[in-house]
């Protein structure tokens, strides 16, 4: 390893403020007594915003939706992705690649597309709104976050391991029981928790399947829109980054210490 | 002991048993109840969704009624090349490309740093720093430029703090960049995006930078290349892929993006804003499906050009 230059160190580290500064002044803005403008700097301090924010009823029934539909989301997700990521590891069949396409697709094209054709797919058959139809736009996207989480960890695994489980006597429930999902297990952990950071924020796709309803992500749409109270706002972003980065953090090192997996030395 | 008196685990019997032996006996069986629920979700609801919705650009509208006439026409994708819809393509092709050329810019140096002159931990800490803002929601950050850009935010505070503020004005008063404000410009516009995108340039730089061997570079300044060559001989060229690999995400995501241009930006339509009132406000389904043809279209000449460079191993 050689020493780095002075003008690559500053542009790397100048490179990664400007990644994080903006989130800090998320964070100074809880604390302004200014609501009107984003006057900087604020003219003074104050923590009432985290009362208002404390108060408010529109605020908890937004964060109670969203924590559902990220939470059934993420189950229906872990399914769905678990068992494609079964189909998909090792075997080898005609109209493969295309398939691994169709599970890619949902966040490969714009958000936007995903969200028309839902809402035009629910018009069409004639569902109404409702807590579903968001779980069904989010579990689509969400599908793929745990697909490849999941077939990753499998493709490590040495199918000797499994050949060894069989020839010791145990059928291929018993196998998956105790050989299989032990060594995915943390995979799933983290592509479920990776999926749910996912959902709690979604908003693109969302504002097609919601109609009237108001997950967090739309209720802060709204605010951005046409601001209120703005540091109200900006108590409810540093929360949902709070919400967010902790699964986040949690995958990471739950994949991290997976790389140990058994047998995935060969 | 006589081989016939081992003790062999016992056959599996019953349904449990029987089914086990099928499944294992018949792998192919497997895979295929295994892909057949996800399989039915994704092909049945979304690809469902997906043609009946696109394929309505072949329809047009009545203009008088307002009503989608169901009969196959080209007029309403020939409609895409009117000058009005034909400028809202080259603008969102224009910002995304100056999106990406900015990513591409930043991203380098952390890339390279990260992956040449990091130690194991700075790595780790590199890596959590730049996955943070990655994960972290998207409106949030969106937010945080809101903040930053606003006139009387913290951008304008520091420049008249540095004396800068003429150089600011200035900046506004060009033709196309500029704006009564950096919140509603082109230039607020493509800094939010390059903000919201810079991390899904700097992974896949990374992958590729790590892999340039180091007896290469090592090779070539032997060979009496300076190091400016050496990087521009050697190194960009193999980091090229990477840089691909990332230009995908940053491109494709702009494209198809509509909430930034409505928070942070100028009054002219881009793409997904475009597509977002064509199919609310106006009603015309047609014009929104042949719409969302161009990012669909313009991404896979993207990505058949980018699997030439080898970008998806990069990946």
């Amino acid at each position: 390893m050689t020493r780095a230059s002075l003008p690559l160190k500053i542009a790397a580290l100048g490179g990664l403020a400007f990644l994080h500064i903006p989130l800090l002044f998320i964070l100074l803005y809880c604390f302004t007594t200014e609501e009107r403008s984003y006057a900087f700097p604020p003219p003074g301090f104050t923590l009432k915003w985290f009362a208002v924010v404390w108060s408010r009823a529109d605020i908890w029934a937004a964060i109670g939706l969203s924590l559902k539909v990220a939470l059934v989301a993420t189950l229906l997700a872990l399914v769905f992705g678990t068992l494609a990521a079964g189909a998909l590891a090792r075997a080898r069949f005609f109209g493969r690649e295309p398939i691994s396409l169709l599970f890619v697709l949902p966040i490969a094209l714009p958000g936007i597309v995903t969200g028309i054709a839902l809402r035009q797919a629910f018009g069409l058959m004639e569902i109404p709104f409702s807590f579903w139809t968001i779980v069904i736009g989010h579990a689509t996207f969400c599908i793929v976050v745990v697909y490849n989480n999941a077939v990753a960890r499998l493709r490590r695994l040495s199918p000797s391991l499994i050949e060894a489980s069989m020839d010791l006597g145990a059928d291929a429930f018993t196998t998956f029981r105790l050989v299989v999902l032990p060594n995915v297990g943390t995979a799933l952990l983290a592509g479920g928790m990776l999926a749910f950071a996912l959902s709690f924020d979604e908003v693109i796709v969302t504002t097609f399947t919601a109609g009237q309803q108001s997950t967090l992500p739309i209720w802060m749409l709204s605010e951005l829109i046409r601001p209120r109270q703005r540091p109200v706002t900006n108590v409810v972003a540093v929360l949902v980054i709070i919400v967010t980065f902790l699964p986040i953090l949690a995958a990471y090192y739950l994949t991290r210490e997976g790389e140990a997996v058994a047998g995935s030395g060969k | 002991m006589s081989l016939a008196t081992l003790d062999l685990p016992a056959r599996p019997i019953g349904l449990r048993g029987r089914l086990s032996d099928l499944l294992v006996r018949r792998g192919g069986l497997l895979t295929l109840l295994l892909l057949l629920p996800p399989l039915l979700w994704l092909g049945l609801v979304y690809l469902g969704s997906l043609f009946v919705f696109l394929g309505q650009s072949i329809f047009s509208i009545d203009e008088f009624s307002g009503t989608i006439v169901r009969e196959p026409t080209f007029a309403t994708l020939i409609e895409l090349f009117r000058p009005a819809n034909y400028d809202i393509v080259l603008r969102t092709v224009a910002i995304a490309t100056a999106v990406t050329v900015l990513c591409a810019i930043i991203a380098f140096p952390i890339a390279y740093y990260a992956a040449r002159h990091a130690g194991p931990r700075a790595k780790a800490a590199f890596y959590l720093a730049v996955m943070m803002p990655l994960w972290s929601s998207y409106l949030v950050k969106v937010y945080g430029w809101k903040l930053l850009l606003a006139k009387e935010g913290a951008i304008g505070w520091f420049a008249g703090r540095l004396g800068l503020t003429g150089a600011l004005e200035a900046w506004l008063a060009l033709p196309v960049v500029g704006g009564p404000s950096l919140s509603v410009s082109y230039t607020g516009m493509v800094l939010t995006f390059t903000y919201l995108w810079l991390p899904f340039m700097i992974l896949p730089v990374q992958a590729a930078l790590e892999r340039v061997p180091g007896s290469l570079i090592e090779a070539a300044g032997d060979l009496g290349a300076s190091p400016a060559k050496v990087f521009r001989t050697v190194i960009l060229p193999l980091a090229l892929p990477g840089v691909v690999a990332g230009a995908i995400f940053t491109f494709s995501l702009t494209l198809g993006d509509y909430i930034v241009p409505q928070i942070i930006g100028t009054s002219a339509l881009v793409l997904g804003q475009a597509v977002y009132t064509l199919q609310g406000t106006a009603g015309n389904i047609p014009l929104a499906a042949a719409f969302s043809l161009v990012p669909i279209l313009v991404m896979a000449a993207f990505l058949a050009i980018a699997r030439r460079t080898g970008a998806f191993d990069a990946m």
